[in-house]
């Protein structure tokens, strides 16, 4: 055996360590918080705007690179959105919180 | 910056989007949580944007401003009863930015670093995140518009499941065809712009024909699977990519819908496939009517405030049917009340009490329900026998003991089991059927009293008759 390993290998090697990890992780989510769990998630398969900042950068303006900063406003009202209405749901649940707190 | 740097860069990213999902165990580490997103996130974009320093900064910045602003005021201005909607136009837009990125590759895969024309190992990554893509955008275009109601206004968009002959059939040829595309984009020597137009377009046909034949009471199922597949185009793309960062965050994004997608299916006692394949809930509701006509005990509010008062402890059953209503905050008021009498007050929520997963605990917190007076249902489901009172709001099947007979069209489905309690108090506009449309034995009952009317109107008499 010889040779460099290919780098779809390596990503198929990421791929089913992050499906493990997720798996786990998930399960974990308390169900009362399944809902920002789904606004957060959205949040971050945003992180896809990596890809659009590429697709949007090259100077020689072409329609692929209409395309990208297309890609870039979408997943940013993505990003802005899910993070911050994740915020504001999970700001719901904490009201009440330091009362119950200071009890125990 | 080397390729290195950014790659470890973005294994911090990484960390920080799994940190960001670990949070979302309790709700105090939650909000801790969700900044590990946001890091993460600026993280990525920042190193990001230092790799094309030299390209059109402006034009990127100028796009990542207006979308951050309207994703600001939406998030700040959504309703919570609309955080369905609001989710599936999220997925809609993950599946088109990740269409629109494919296109840019196939188009000059040197601004992504890859050879040109793509090497073939590439173009079937790429395949499948364009084709989940663009899936995932346009059967959340239907579901958005199921859950907003536009049925009225289209067809399509109905919340009634569209069926037609031979829909499966169609789908499957499609589905078939596509794929063909799919792999005449993988062989061709150029750059393959005619397979993969014409397999693009076929997967935005998919996406539509998969998602209208779904009712919309299952659309806690669709949208947790179209938040999966959001995730999966993610991967996908970053597999063409070659960028690790993409593949691990869309993986997580994809289990996670593929396990909410799973919860919700158990607790709807569905398979998954008889949601996807679809059609539930068009012919059935006729069978209902027939058998003799049985007697319901109905009581006033008084009468309910009465014996709620002078219980020991109380559970109130949720259903969709209260936030329809917008009662949230009179019931937060009417528990204050009996709390005040020294009631014991708790909540039971059914995991499909609302439109999606955990949508009842969010609608419940929004109203100031603390969180610990809020309990699930495998939690509360053994308190029920020493309960005084149960008082159920707007839910129907979720409570319906038929799922315990054997031969019974809900037989098997986990419900919350109300009818051990001493009294239900249950709440109801009519005697109409719930979605699954079944007759619920729970209202004959000789400790069931019927309160009906509006849930709003029935809870605001409720806590009058408190004071």
């Amino acid at each position: 055996m010889s040779g460099t390993v290919d780098p779809t290998i390596l990503n198929l090697v990421v791929f089913v360590l992050a499906v493990f990890v997720g798996y786990h992780v998930i399960w974990n989510v308390t169900p009362a918080l399944h809902t920002p769990l789904m606004s957060v998630t959205n949040a971050i398969s945003s992180v896809i705007i990596v890809g659009a900042i590429l697709a949007a950068a090259p100077n020689e303006t072409d329609f692929g690179s209409v395309l990208g900063v297309i890609a870039v406003a979408l997943a940013s009202i993505n990003v802005a959105g899910g993070f911050l209405v994740t915020q504001r749901m999970l700001e719901m649940f904490r009201k009440k919180q330091p009362k119950k707190e200071g009890g125990k | 910056m080397s390729a290195n740097q950014l790659t470890l860069w973005y294994l911090v990213a990484s960390v920080c989007f799994i940190l960001a999902l670990k949070g979302l165990s309790s709700p105090t580490t939650a909000r801790r949580g969700n900044l590990f997103g946001m890091v993460g996130m600026t993280i990525a974009v920042l190193t990001t944007i230092a790799v094309v320093a030299h390209g059109r900064i402006d034009l990127i910045l100028i796009a990542m401003l207006v979308g951050g602003t309207v994703g600001a005021i939406v998030a700040r201005r959504v309703q919570m009863t609309q955080m369905p909607e609001l989710v599936a136009a999220m997925h809609s837009m993950v599946g088109m930015a990740a269409v629109l990125i494919a296109i840019a590759v196939v188009n000059n895969p040197g601004a992504f670093g890859e050879h040109d024309p793509l090497p073939a190992g590439n173009r079937l990554e790429l395949f499948i995140g364009t084709f989940v893509g663009a899936i995932t955008f346009s059967g959340s275009v239907i579901a958005f518009g199921k859950l907003a109601g536009l049925g009225k206004k289209f067809r399509l968009f109905s919340s009634a499941p569209v069926v037609f002959k031979g829909q499966h059939l169609l789908n499957l040829v499609l589905a078939l065809v596509m794929i063909g595309f799919g792999i005449a984009f993988f062989m061709a020597d150029d750059k393959g712009w005619t397979p993969f137009a014409v397999m693009t377009a076929i997967a935005f046909v998919l996406g539509f024909l998969i998602i209208i034949p779904i009712g919309g009471a299952d659309m806690p199922v669709v949208i947790s699977m179209l938040n999966s597949y959001s995730g999966w185009a993610a991967a996908g793309i970053g597999f063409s990519l070659n960028n690790a960062m993409l593949i691990i965050a869309g993986s997580l994004v994809g289990s996670s819908g593929a396990i909410l997608s799973y919860i919700m299916c158990k607790a709807m006692n569905r398979s998954f496939f008889s949601v996807i394949l679809g059609g539930f809930g068009a012919a059935e509701g006729t069978a209902v009517a027939g058998g003799e006509q049985k007697t319901v005990r109905s009581g006033s509010a008084d009468d309910a405030a009465f014996l709620m008062a002078n219980a020991e402890s109380v559970i109130i059953v949720p259903g969709y049917g209260l936030a329809v209503a917008r009662a949230q905050h009179a019931v937060k008021e009417m528990a204050n009340k009996l709390i005040e009498k020294g009631v014991t007050v708790r909540y039971a929520i059914h995991p499909v009490a609302g439109r999606m997963p955990g949508h009842m605990n969010v609608l419940l917190a929004e109203a100031e329900v603390p969180y610990d007076q809020v309990f699930e249902m495998d939690d509360i489901n053994g308190e029920f026998g020493t309960t005084d009172v149960v008082l159920v709001l707007g839910a129907n099947d979720v409570v319906n003991p038929l799922a315990h007979e054997k031969g019974s069209a809900i037989y098997g489905m986990p419900i919350l089991e109300v009818a051990k309690a001493r009294t239900v108090l249950v709440n109801k506009r009519s005697m109409a059927a719930g979605y699954a449309g079944l007759d619920n034995p729970l209202f004959y009952m000789d400790k069931t009293m019927m309160v009906f009317g509006d849930a709003k109107k029935v809870v605001e008499d409720l806590v009058k008759a408190l004071d």
